[in-house]
């Protein structure tokens, strides 16, 4: 039970953002597989359910906008409570940026690995309380 | 911008999001490497916001996939730089780039424990964080004490706790011993009174983790973990920031909810009441809502709680009521209710008595086979397969069959899979079952392993009763356009033993029958053609009285085979052609097969999970490893969970080689006449004189019962951990199979059904005889090839005959040279196509620089999916190819690939058999159908008629199966002139869709060599194309084109004909995986 990756792509297939968990893939590996899940995710329709199975991983992805968010995880995982968790990070994204947008994630790459990692470890869920993982952000926005 | 004032990377970024393709993109990153490779060298001074700077372009270029395989110990250097920013880039960055094995990680440990044990405690948290995503063994040794001691601290701040909790949970997975002390138990339990929810959380996944490998020692935590559900559904003490659309925090709950199901019962009644009453809570209590996240995070809980509940065999009503609410969900709207539906319905057959319950849900079940989303396909068929037993058997075996026909490539073989198994596992009776597996062949004969059909052959051999009936099915499968080649074995099996028993039957008179075999002989590969003379003669045998017709035919076709390239098939030709000539001495000879003894069933177990590597082994899926949930294989219990007993020992399944160039092996050194008269036999068991091979009527060693000269149709499955490697292994090739081919020795478990029993030992011979004849062979050539500078390593196979035979079939070798074997699986529906390139890796050594490069003709649109730059030692990969046909033309797509190996580059241009005739679909039409059409196509240029000179003369029958491989359906009764023939198919392409083409030949029996041939169809390319095509079929003989034109790079002249096929056999990396394996 766990989160193996989160990955960030846009319409066209363009990586914003890759964090693995857990095991340590190779360039290649994660390469094919990037390019595989997307894309399965991205020619599938509103009208087909968030979750795909691939390999050992089950795909739980959610689509905002021009931007889909893939999590991968084991098969056992409680595959809604991952789908809300995806929207607990864009939440917290938006809270922080305001509107979020495809740009802010691509110029801030900084800031989302900060709040990725306050929420994942290790592909465990570390927080959910907004407050709490914005907090470390913040004071060092004041800082500088 | 603002990135903290880092300007260069914005700039970076914009640089990059401005390239207009990936290869502007690839020399802005060199570019970007490049400069940051220089500065890292040359400016020893360089500051800590200037690395900090780079180190994240260096992250950047990583997240886009590019190798950057430099900076690392000025990243890691970070994490010493004394200011926060600096410190945080260096363990972000460090635990993003390395592994946990990097040696730079060594250099840091002292740093960062004094993170860990100082006083700042954003540093402490940066510190934990990235050891509890990197960390290895040596940090586990020398930090879980300090970590413990935070974790368990009542001065720490939550902050660092949860950090150290999911930090500790890192080290314990890499040393489970560093929990292993006295007491550690009772600090748990404190831990789970914690009062912070973020803390609760990062401790409840620590806990899951040790409650998976050890539930014994937590027994005291289990009252806690109720608690904390209480405590979350009845919303006490939950702060607002810790509710999500007014839910308590659902990951938690589902956390806690997943912990207790690790443990195996709960004995405490006051906490068994009390979690119930939350479960039930939870059940009753969850309505669907409008908005969408609350109502995912609501059910989220509620799932995880139906899995509690089955887990803890709760009352039967509450059962009952959990089974309610799934068959509620899965006829649902929203597609994840469904799937999720779906899935913990299928988990919910682990509980006995509720099974009954589900299947009154089957028909809504069998609607989602039907779903247009496969992930709810997926579950419908795993749930489907889960739930049958023998009341439902015939009503979902059917469905599947039904949906065979429409379900796509990827689901394709999973189902032929689970319907064989279901077919065996709980078949009502006989008939049917012989009736499904028939129809399996006929709509999937790729996926449907020769272990299926010698099973149906030891079913039908052992019931009296089924014999007419399959001999009968066998005929009228056999009467289809172009069967698939296990039908033609099966059937020619089961008509030359059982075939006299429809005799009085139209249309299965012995010379019908033997027609109706014969036809087949020229298209199949040479285990078939064994099979076909065995039944030959049976057929002889079983005629009484003698027709001395038929018996004139036969006899010519066994003088035909008796110069056969094989010399297997030559064994066999001359021996039935010297006792057919023994009259009814040979009734006692060919003697019908006895009865096959009660086989023990083979090991079907699941097979999915051999390769997944969870820490944790949860609950779930320990248990749903006795079920089948998305396995292809089904359980090694031998009382299925559905309760029913096998009706008879199981199958062993392995995925079919299908029908592949096998001839490679059998074409060994007979040619030159080097192997024709065996020697001596090499197993003492089997001396006899030559030429009166009386049956052996045992041979224990082998399978127990082959007698006579019959193929021998099963075979005590392999390993089970062999099947499944087959089954699911990438290394599957699906090119020469070490398991079907006859090289497989005799002395394994395995005999091929080709070999029957005085054959094999000689056979044997011949092929050690012709491997050493490869060995010599291959060393020849490696020294002609010394001198050749252009390309020096050679295929080993005759690239143009490869090429033919794929054109023909779907399956079999492209290419193969002494390193490397492409194989190639194709698979085509109307204008589509898919095709799988395998490559092998024959060596011990990696195969670097592979590069593939499609060259498409203008009318295909290709898509090769990514091909890995190298290929490991002994590994195979598969490289899927999308094909889409948008007109009709015969140009040929190309496959540019080159790999380098040592030194040598290897280069070959490789035509794809992606032909025209791959697009048709052959079509029986009537009369009434055919000549409205015929007329209506009047003229050039929809119609056109051509004289073909040159024809490579061949029988009648011969041309009618030339045209059924070409999958033009060649329909008797439409011309009344016997030497004419008339074929039918549907082409498809984009452009034109489906069309139909109709073809008239016009044959002189008196001048074979020429032919008038009439072509039609809506579309004059069309039209034209295919007369083309067609023309080039019958003039060229696909087997004799010496080499090809486009694909033989300048190699040497090869010694003899065969001789570059040789080597093959002697490499055959099929026999050396199999030698691996």
């Amino acid at each position: 039970m766990g989160i193996r990756f989160v990955v960030l792509v846009n319409k066209q297939g363009q990586t914003r953002l890759a964090q693995y968990f857990y095991e340590h893939l190779s360039l290649d590996q994660r390469r094919a597989l990037e390019a595989e899940i997307v894309r399965k995710c991205l020619a599938r329709t509103d009208l087909q359910c968030s979750f795909v199975e691939h390999r050992n991983y089950k795909i739980v992805y959610r689509r905002y906008a021009s931007l889909f968010f893939l999590v991968g995880v084991d098969n056992d995982e409680n595959e809604l409570a991952i789908l809300e968790f995806i929207h607990l990070l864009v939440e917290t994204m938006d809270r922080h940026f305001g509107n979020v947008c495809e740009l802010d994630i691509m110029f801030h790459l900084e800031k989302v690995h900060f709040m990725l990692e306050e929420m994942v470890m290790n592909g465990c869920i570390v927080e959910t309380s907004k407050t709490n993982i914005l907090s470390p952000i913040q004071l060092m926005d004041k800082a500088s | 911008m603002a990135l903290s004032g880092m300007r260069g990377l914005s700039v970076f970024i914009s640089d990059i999001r401005n390239c207009q393709n990936k290869e502007q993109e690839r020399l802005r990153v060199d570019k970007e490497l490049g400069n940051i490779r220089t500065r890292f060298k040359n400016e020893k001074g360089l500051s800590h916001y200037e690395k900090k700077k780079y180190v994240w372009k260096m992250l950047y270029i990583y997240m886009l996939g590019y190798d950057v395989d430099f900076g690392h110990s000025e990243a890691v250097s970070l994490i010493s730089a004394p200011k926060y920013p600096e410190k945080q880039v260096g363990y972000i960055v460090t635990s993003c780039l390395l592994n946990e094995n990097h040696d730079f990680l060594r250099m840091v440990i002292n740093t960062v424990r004094n993170d860990i044990i100082g006083r700042n405690e954003t540093f402490q948290c940066l510190a934990l964080t990235m050891v509890g995503n990197i960390g290895g063994k040596e940090f586990s040794e020398s930090l879980a004490p300090d970590v413990q001691r935070l974790l368990i601290s009542s001065s720490c701040r939550p902050v660092v706790r949860k950090k150290a909790a999911l930090c500790l949970l890192r080290l314990y997975r890499k040393n489970p011993d560093v929990v292993n002390v006295d007491g550690w138990a009772d600090r748990m339990a404190q831990l789970l009174d914690e009062r912070d929810l973020g803390v609760l959380t990062a401790v409840m996944s620590l806990f899951v983790s040790l409650v998976s490998n050890n539930a014994e020692v937590y027994w005291n935590c289990l009252p806690k973990c109720v608690r904390i559900l209480e405590r979350l559904a009845r919303n006490q003490d939950v702060p607002p920031e810790y509710t999500y659309y007014g839910i308590p925090s659902p990951w938690l709950q589902v956390k806690t909810m997943r912990a207790l199901q690790y443990f195996p019962t709960i004995e405490d009644p006051s906490a068994r009441r009390a979690l119930f009453e939350v479960l039930q809570r939870i059940l009753m209590g969850t309505d669907v809502v409008k908005n969408v996240n609350k109502n995912n995070a609501s059910h989220a809980v509620l799932f995880e709680a139906l899995a509690l509940v089955m887990h803890l065999d709760a009352e039967k009503e509450m059962m009952t009521q959990c089974v309610a609410l799934l068959g509620k969900f899965i006829a649902v709207r929203e597609p994840n209710i469904r799937y999720l539906g779906l899935e913990n319905m299928t988990r919910m057959l682990l509980v006995t008595d509720v099974q009954d319950i589900i299947k009154r849900h089957q028909a809504q079940i069998i609607t989602s086979l039907k779903d247009p989303d496969i992930s709810i396909r997926r579950r419908a068929l795993d749930l489907l397969y889960g739930m049958c037993d023998v009341t439902n058997a015939k009503d979902i075996v059917e469905e599947l069959l039904q949906y065979l026909n429409t379900a796509e490539f990827a689901m394709r073989e999973e189902l032929s899979l689970k319907a064989a198994i279901l077919a065996e596992k709980f078949a009502p009776d006989l008939s049917w079952y012989v009736d499904v597996i028939l129809q399996l062949i006929d709509k999937a004969g790729d996926f449907v392993s020769d272990d299926i059909w010698y099973r149906v052959v030891q079913f039908v051999t052992n019931n009296d009763d089924l014999q007419p009936y399959a001999a009968l099915k066998a005929r009228e499968y056999l009467d289809k356009p172009a069967p698939h080649e296990t039908m033609v074995k099966i059937s020619a099996y089961l008509l030359g033993e059982y075939g006299h028993l429809l005799a009085q039957r139209p249309g299965c008179s012995p010379k019908e029958l033997f027609l109706l075999l014969n036809e087949k002989i020229p298209t199949v590969a040479t285990n078939t053609i064994a099979i076909l003379l065995s039944s030959y003669a049976k057929i002889l045998m079983h005629t009484q009285p003698p027709d001395p017709e038929l018996q004139e035919q036969i006899l010519i076709i066994f003088r035909k085979y008796e110069s056969y390239i094989d010399v297997e098939i030559q064994q066999r030709a001359v021996e039935y052609f010297e006792l057919s000539k023994k009259g009814p001495a040979l009734a006692d000879i060919l003697a019908e097969m006895p009865k096959f003894p009660e086989r023990q069933s083979a090991l079907l177990r699941k097979a999915e999970d051999a390769e997944v590597d969870t820490a944790e082994q949860s609950a779930i899926k320990l248990r749903s490893q006795q079920q089948s949930s998305t396995a292809l294989v089904v359980s090694s219990d031998p009382h299925p969970p559905n309760g029913a007993v096998p009706l008879t020992p199981q199958l062993s399944l392995v995925r079919v080689p299908s029908q592949t160039v096998e001839e490679v092996d059998h074409e060994i050194a007979t040619e030159n006449g080097l192997a024709v008269i065996p020697e001596s036999k090499v197993e003492p068991e089997q001396v006899q004189p030559e030429p009166e091979p009386v049956a052996a009527p045992i041979q224990p060693e082998h399978v127990p019962v082959p007698v006579n000269t019959e193929p021998v149709p099963a075979k005590p499955p392999p390993s089970a951990g062999d099947l499944l490697v087959d089954l699911l292994g990438p290394l599957m090739i699906e090119g020469p199979p070490a398991p079907t081919g006859p090289e497989a020795p005799p002395s394994g478990p395995h005999v091929p059904p080709v070999q029957a029993t005085p054959v094999a030992a000689v056979s044997e011979r011949n092929l050690n005889q012709g491997l050493d004849l490869g060995q010599e062979l291959a060393g020849a050539l490696a020294i002609t090839t010394l001198e050749d500078q252009a390309n020096s390593i050679q295929p080993v196979v005759n690239l143009a005959e490869k090429f033919h035979l794929l054109c023909l079939k779907d399956s079999g070798v492209l290419y193969e040279d002494p390193y490397i074997q492409i194989g190639v699986k194709a698979e085509w529906r109307a204008h589509h196509g898919r095709l799988v390139l395998f490559l092998g890796n024959k060596n011990t050594a990696p195969l670097a620089s592979v590069q593939a490069l499609i060259l498409p003709p203008a009318h295909l649109q290709i898509e090769l999916s990514s091909v890995p730059d190298a290929i490991p030692p002994r590994a195979q990969v598969q490289c899927p190819l999308e094909v889409i046909n948008l007109r009709a033309s015969r140009d040929v797509a190309v496959l540019d690939f080159s790999y380098k190996f040592g030194t040598a580059v290897v280069n070959a241009k490789l035509r794809l058999p992606a032909v025209l005739n791959k697009f048709l679909q052959p079509i029986a039409l009537t009369p009434e159908e055919f000549f409205p059409q015929w007329k209506a196509l009047a003229g050039p240029p929809l119609k056109l008629q051509e004289v073909v000179r040159g024809v490579k003369p061949m029988p009648l029958h011969e041309m009618a199966n030339l045209f059924m491989s070409l999958h033009l359906a060649v329909t008797p009764g439409l011309d009344a002139n016997p030497n004419n023939l008339v074929a039918c198919a549907t082409f498809y392409s984009e452009t034109t869709r489906a069309m139909l083409c109709l073809v008239r030949i016009e044959t002189d029996p008196s001048d074979r060599t020429q032919l008038r041939m009439t072509l039609a169809s809506g579309d004059p390319s069309l039209t034209f194309e295919l007369k083309e095509f067609i023309k080039e079929h019958l003039i060229s003989i696909p087997m004799a084109v010496p080499s090809s034109p486009v694909a033989r790079p300048v190699g040497p002249a090869p010694v003899q004909p065969q001789s570059p096929q040789t080597p093959s056999r002697y490499n055959d990396p099929g026999a050396m995986l199999a030698g691996l394996l």
